[in-house]
């Protein structure tokens, strides 16, 4: 039995602590925002925040959550209305959309650590997620806003 | 139903048809009148009434239909394209609410069936791709809007007792201009579904317009931040199972035996099945699936082909740099031009294969029952994915749906049906629903790649230094032969010919040559299509004679479209924006390219340095003249994406082979431009009344010779094989 808390809501899992968190979230919980891209820890589309650290959940094993916090897209906000979702609508990101899960929580987990985050600190995080659509420069521009206290509010 | 049939008058393609709603309410159709025994769509939820009277052809046709207003005032259009990240969902949805006088947020989405109604003509089938949504839709779905709209008005003047002219319709009701009096569409549209089709409606002039050629916001955007957007590997059925394939890894070969004994013991797997395309291990959560497929022992046959490898197959395009080769054009006597010419230049290109590498790997979920069978499947090709349900499952059309997710991107790998028939095949053997999903490996080993192909090119200048002489073969496999036998013919494939053939500048004396040489590697549609090899040849080899002849390539360029006023005004503009004429830092070069292609203009410029021993992208102008913008941010979004997509087939991954298959598995060994790697992209447009171009494809062939051109100009040295890898 692995217990941890997903999305604010504790949870107890009776499954192969070794399946990834990645299906556990999508084929157990229902949980389908988290996405498969390459289970190789390599396009980040799967990043789901473990204590606020961005992780892959396709690299990540469910044992590895025991007694600690997961935030997916699902519970970024309550709303859908967190500031760097806000930004995305507002700079109109997204292309196929495919990977924006992963890359706005690699973002939310940048912006937790560095909230006024430099372009070096920007490009170190985000060069870990890939997007096949090329919506890069618009993902920087997002970030921008997202981080800037007169827009936080949306 | 009420039917009321009559041409449009001002659509040659289809007739407009009205009809009533259950419940209240109206439906406007297209029908095809060239189609007597079209595909019934599968009746929905809110289907338009029992079918009319055999007979009558057209009323015998099933509801197929672009708007439906509801009693109730909800009003539903129909997007019969997918959306994949070009943002049909919101563009295509604007043609028909900009006439029918609706806000954007005041209307659904409602995702297509499959019928002839929502034909592309320009694919041949129920299709994406090619830039051609917007271009197929302009007129059509505009005048789907008007004769609603105009209908709407008619009813309200009719209940009100005054002349049409004296109303107005604007946010989906109907106004008197007298003020007091005011109708919403809701409440007009049963009255509205018992008129006759006007004859003839006006479209709205440009100055009216309040939809087209603003930015709106894309429909789309809000579910995909939040993570609610439903891709094809996010569908879930009640009982579903998950599958995966292993394929034989060497192309061509075939199961010989296989041992399951090891994956089934895993907890989860229900069962491991040989399927047309591998042996296939099903289980009750993609994990155990994944788990038991690790536990396969599958042996193939062969097991390795040494004469499949990538050196190979370049040696053999290489021969059919040589000898008969099937002509595509021919204007003037290039031989003698070449001969007679002050300066001629000869030159080799090379491109490898590539992959499609859509982040969401191809998938398909399928429900096949006695009764029918349900696809959910992100699909490029909807009429494709029902005939290769049809097939397999031997049930009739109308009984079979294919349900449309969004699209984890396409980039035309979604035009094909292999993952649609894997699930199709699963859950008819299993009788339960089956969503079959691709690795990253299977997505990348096996799939239907752009080309590898060689061009040799020849250039003669005259004595002022002007391109008198252009010659250019191209060597690679047949696209088409698969796809669409018919259409090749004496030799020729249109679809290896993209850009090489309508080139935009004026030589005198020109020959282009295909030489078809075949390999059992599987080619398809890629971003761009032919244009995303020849662009970078012909921009490139045309570089190459503005050197040789001592010019600047901007100016040569300028020259030879001295006829074409549109081309003329673009490349002033490109070199206004990007300073062409301007000083250069240090270590920079700049290199141009122009595409002209999906009815679309592009002038490129790139700014690139060399850092650390590689080509770095610093800054990219593009100029666009893409005739009237529907929805101008998402074609800024499409050129800035496109720009990206093409830098991946120039300065990183390919696609090689060695002992028959694919060497690369994942995003290590076929790397994608990360975000450090985003080059400033500058996107100007261009006014213009003509009708729409695509642009999905436009930018990803341009920038390939406009990176190279900007390398060679620093360098002084031509590059002439992607990707670029500097000595």
């Amino acid at each position: 039995m692995i217990t941890f808390t997903l999305n604010g809501e504790p949870r107890e899992l009776d499954l192969d602590p070794n399946q990834p968190l990645l299906w556990v979230l999508r084929d157990h919980l229902g949980l389908t925002g988290t996405k498969y891209g390459c289970g190789q820890g390599e396009c980040g589309a799967c990043i789901v925040l473990l204590d606020n650290e961005p992780v892959n959940a396709c690299s990540t094993p469910l044992a590895a959550v025991r007694e600690r916090s997961v935030t997916t897209i699902e519970g970024l906000s309550r709303d859908g209305r967190h500031p760097l979702q806000l930004a995305w609508i507002i700079e109109e990101v997204p292309q196929c959309g495919y990977c924006q899960s992963g890359q706005i929580m690699m973002a939310a987990g940048l912006l937790a650590k560095h909230p006024r985050p430099t372009e070096e600190q920007i490009d170190a995080a985000m060069s870990q997620v890939l997007c096949r659509c090329g919506t890069y420069g618009r993902i920087r521009r997002a970030i921008h806003r997202a981080a800037s206290p007169e827009v936080k509010g949306g | 139903m009420a039917e009321r049939m009559s041409g449009s008058g001002l659509s040659r393609r289809a007739w407009l048809k009205v009809g009533a709603l259950m419940g209240g309410g109206l439906v406007l159709s297209l029908v095809l009148p060239s189609h007597a025994e079209p595909v019934a769509e599968a009746p929905d939820a809110d289907s338009e009434g029992p079918a009319p009277p055999v007979g009558d052809v057209n009323a015998r046709v099933a509801p197929n239909a672009w708007i439906r207003i509801h009693g109730d005032g909800r009003i539903q259009l129909t997007l019969a394209r997918s959306e994949m990240g070009q943002g049909v969902m919101t563009s295509l949805p604007m043609l028909l609410a900009e006439e029918l006088e609706v806000g954007l947020d005041q209307i659904q989405i409602e995702p297509a069936g499959v019928a002839p109604v929502y034909g592309n003509p320009l694919l041949g089938e129920q299709a994406t791709g090619g830039g051609t949504s917007t271009r197929e839709a302009w007129d059509k779905l505009r005048e789907a809007g008007a004769v609603a709209r105009v209908l709407m008005i008619s009813a309200a003047a009719a209940i009100w007792g005054v002349p049409e002219s004296e109303c107005r319709a604007r946010r989906a009701s109907v106004h008197h201009v007298d003020g007091t009096r005011s109708l919403s569409y809701g409440e007009l549209a049963s009255r509205a579904s018992e008129l006759p089709v006007p004859p003839t409606v006006a479209l709205k002039t440009k100055g009216d317009w309040t939809l087209i050629g603003t930015s709106q916001r894309r429909l789309d955007t809000p579910g995909k931040v939040r993570g609610t957007a439903g891709f094809g590997l996010d569908t879930r059925l009640p009982g579903m199972l998950f599958a995966t394939i292993e394929r034989c890894p060497v192309i061509g070969s075939r199961v010989e035996s296989w041992r399951a004994g090891a994956a089934k013991a895993v907890p989860g797997v229900v069962d491991v099945l040989a399927v047309r395309h591998g042996i296939a291990v099903v289980a009750d959560s993609t994990w155990a699936a994944l788990v038991g497929r690790e536990r396969l022992v599958v042996e193939c046959r062969p097991k390795s082909d040494p004469g499949l490898d990538s050196e190979r197959l370049r040696a053999r395009l290489r021969a059919g740099l040589t000898g008969r080769a099937a002509v595509a054009l021919k204007e003037g006597d290039v031989s003698l031009a070449l001969a007679s010419s002050a300066q001629a230049i000869e030159a080799v290109y090379a491109l490898p294969f590539q992959a499609h590498a859509c982040m969401e790997p191809m998938n398909c979920t399928a429900d096949v029952r006695p009764d029918g069978c349900d696809i959910h499947v992100p699909t490029q090709a909807q009429s494709a994915a029902l005939e290769t349900a049809r097939r397999v499952t031997g049930l009739p059309s109308e009984r079979i749906a294919v349900h449309t997710t969004f699209l984890g991107g396409g980039y035309g790998r979604r035009r094909e049906q292999d993952f649609v028939l894997d699930a199709v095949e699963l859950s008819m053997m299993l009788k339960r629903p089956v969503q079959v999903i691709w690795t990253r490996e299977d997505d990348l080993q096996h799939d239907y790649y752009r080309p590898m192909t060689l061009h040799r090119l020849r250039g003669g200048l005259d004595a002022e230094g002007h391109p008198s002489a252009w010659f250019h073969r191209i060597v690679g496999p047949s696209v088409l032969s698969r796809r669409d036998p018919a259409r090749v013919r004496d030799g020729l494939d249109p679809l290896m010919l993209g850009g090489a053939a309508e080139l935009p500048y004026r030589i005198p004396h020109r020959r282009l040559e295909y030489r078809r040489s075949d390999s059992p590697v599987s080619v398809g549609l890629w971003r761009g299509e032919g244009y995303s090899h020849n662009c970078f040849v012909t921009e490139c080899f045309l570089d190459e004679l503005a050197r040789a002849a001592g010019q600047d390539p901007l100016v040569m360029r300028q020259r030879l479209l001295a006829e074409s006023p549109r081309h003329r005004r673009l490349l002033e503009r490109i070199a206004e924006r990007s300073a062409w004429h301007g000083p250069l830092t240090a270590g920079v070069g700049r290199g141009l390219a122009l595409i002209e292609a999906f009815g679309s203009l592009l002038a490129v410029v790139a700014e690139v340095s060399v850092e650390a021993g590689r080509p770095s992208v610093r800054r990219v102008v593009c100029v666009v003249d893409s005739g009237q913008l529907v929805n101008p941010d998402a074609v800024r979004a499409q050129i800035e994406g496109g720009v990206v997509f093409g830098l991946s087939a120039t300065l990183k991954g390919e696609i090689t082979l060695r002992d028959g298959r694919v060497e690369q598995s994942g995003f290590g060994d076929y790397p994608l431009p990360r975000f450090d790697e985003m080059p400033e992209v500058e996107v100007t447009f261009m006014e213009s009344d003509e009708a729409p171009g695509g642009v999905s494809g436009l930018a990803t062939p341009a920038i390939a010779p406009a990176v190279a051109n900007a390398l060679s100009a620093l360098q002084g040295t031509p590059i002439r094989s992607l990707p670029i890898r500097l000595a």
